[in-house]
């Protein structure tokens, strides 16, 4: 099980959590000029990476609030949680390979 | 390829076993294939052998990464079923699994087919309601699947606990009866070697670093660990690593990989006679012919290539096994494993042409592409062949998520899918 570092409550095991999948997506500003296959990208494709990826988290089962993480997906390792609104501090490439 | 027959089998075993040779070749890779398959497992195997059995087309290259069977082959439940709601699912695992009935003769492979019939318990009224629906709409499209009384369930499954006294109590189910299990990586192999027979090249230890495309945007071939392979058309039928392989050329795929986990006990003798599965505790059970229990549990929540999933996740699928059957709760769990399983957002598959010429995939099978291998094959080599999608595959386009003519299966098939 994984420890996560919640940015309000400190590192708890991953069971308190929810994923809330990719992070940083942005809903068209004008939707009305938005064709078809930009809702389509927008609504059901994502990132995907094996490596590095910025996802949302909320601690369900603690102080329920989201904040944002960085993790490898390739050794699962988080590498920084960091609060909504606000953009990593770092983006390193993976650093494991599977 | 030498056949297996009686004959073959007895005065193999006078000899001692010692003259069956391999089972396929290790080529290595020509500079340039009419079709190059990208993904060694059992659907890009059955792919290249209905190419070349159906199709006639046997210069044919299978590259794989690591080697046969070891990956989501060799991973998954080895459940096989057709009882789907919506009828293009059920169109695509009837297909496929009217070609299990006769696979193993087929392929002069013993794939260990056993239809020891699935059966699908219902705890609640949303249940008996919402399977008693698919038993309909299975009825409509031909397909074999009946609604048991609880009673009926425990003639059928002896082990049952249908006294009412369960947290969940069974109050029926529904069961089809040619749904069963097979051996996973006999699939792999056994199609693997008449490919190869055929002349299909199997490459493995190979792994695809790269996708060439042409000054018109086709794809050309792809760049690998054993240098540039050249190719007419490229299928790419990779699962959890769709994504990344598609990426290489370009194309960003409504995918995302997740770790799905399996796990076997102790092996015992014959105490279980068929497949259960309950979607409403998320518990699915079978016995292998080893004497396994062989338990699936559910993705994780996040996305992830680590190939191993959590602990909690087994933990909580044991737990159900535990409340539905307590005579095992006493059973060693021997190993578990995880693999990597790429799910779309509807849950069903995506197998035909991309935006890229010449380049096809066949992916998105999520936590159930076993029990489609032999029908998914066989319609991606009719998209291969010919450049348009059979007309089984016609629906599972890449291009229902622009169109919105999504197969919800996400919906239909609760959760065990």
């Amino acid at each position: 099980m994984l420890l996560i570092a919640c940015p309000h409550c400190g590192k708890r095991p991953e069971t308190e959590f929810r994923c809330g999948g990719q992070a940083h997506i942005a809903r068209p500003a004008d939707p009305m000029t938005v064709d078809d296959g930009a809702w389509s990208e927008h609504l059901f494709v994502r990132a995907n990476p094996k490596g590095v990826h910025a996802e949302r988290w909320c601690h369900v089962h603690g102080c329920g609030r989201w904040f944002n993480a960085l993790r490898d997906t390739i050794s699962d390792r988080f590498i920084e949680t960091y609060p909504m609104g606000a953009k990593p501090t770092q983006f390193p490439q993976s650093e494991t390979r599977a | 390829m030498r056949r297996f027959s009686l004959t073959s089998l007895l005065s193999e075993s006078l000899r001692g076993h010692t003259g069956w040779g391999r089972q396929w070749r290790a080529p290595e890779p020509k500079p340039r294939y009419d079709v190059v398959i990208v993904g060694g497992g059992g659907h890009g195997l059955a792919t290249a052998y209905y190419l070349a059995t159906v199709h006639g087309i046997t210069n044919v290259a299978v590259l794989e990464k690591g080697w046969i069977g070891g990956g989501n082959t060799g991973r998954n439940t080895t459940i096989i079923r057709s009882n789907y709601l919506y009828d293009e699912s059920a169109a695509m695992y009837e297909h496929a699994l009217k070609l299990w009935e006769g696979l193993s003769q087929e392929l002069n492979y013993n794939i260990m087919f056993s239809q020891r019939g699935v059966l699908m318990l219902a705890h609640n009224v949303h249940d008996v309601q919402s399977f008693k629906r698919h038993v309909y709409a299975n009825r409509l499209n031909g397909i074999d699947n009946e609604w048991l009384s609880k009673e009926e369930c425990k003639a059928f499954c002896p082990p049952l606990d249908i006294s009412g006294s369960l947290r969940y109590p069974v109050l029926g189910g529904a069961l089809q009866r040619r749904a069963g299990t097979a051996r996973h990586d006999a699939v792999a192999w056994g199609y693997a070697r008449g490919a190869d027979d055929r002349g299909v090249d199997i490459i493995q230890n190979c792994e695809v670093t790269g996708i060439r495309r042409d000054a018109f945007g086709r794809a050309v071939g792809v760049e690998t660990t054993r240098g540039f392979i050249g190719a007419g058309r490229i299928g790419v039928v990779a699962a959890g690593h769709t994504s990344t392989l598609m990426s290489m050329a370009g194309v960003s795929m409504p995918l995302e990989s997740y770790p799905l986990q399996a796990l076997v006990s102790e092996p015992v003798k014959p105490c279980f006679p068929c497949v259960v599965m309950s979607n409403a505790v998320h518990a699915y059970l079978s016995q292998s012919d080893k004497g396994e229990l062989v338990i699936g549990a559910g993705t994780d929540q996040y996305t992830s290539y680590s190939q191993q999933g959590g602990l909690h996740i087994t933990t909580h699928t044991l737990d159900a096994i535990c409340e539905l059957f307590p005579q095992f709760t006493r059973m060693r769990m021997l190993r578990s494993w995880g693999g990597i399983v790429d799910v779309t957002p509807d849950r069903s598959p995506i197998i035909g042409k991309t935006p890229v010429q010449n380049l096809f995939v066949n992916c998105g099978w999520g936590t159930g592409g076993f029990k489609a291998t032999p029908g998914s094959g066989h319609v991606f080599a009719h998209t291969l062949a010919t450049g348009t999608p059979h007309k089984i595959n016609a629906p599972f386009t890449l291009d229902r998520f622009r169109t919105g003519r999504l197969i919800d299966e996400a919906a239909a098939a609760a959760v065990a899918h």
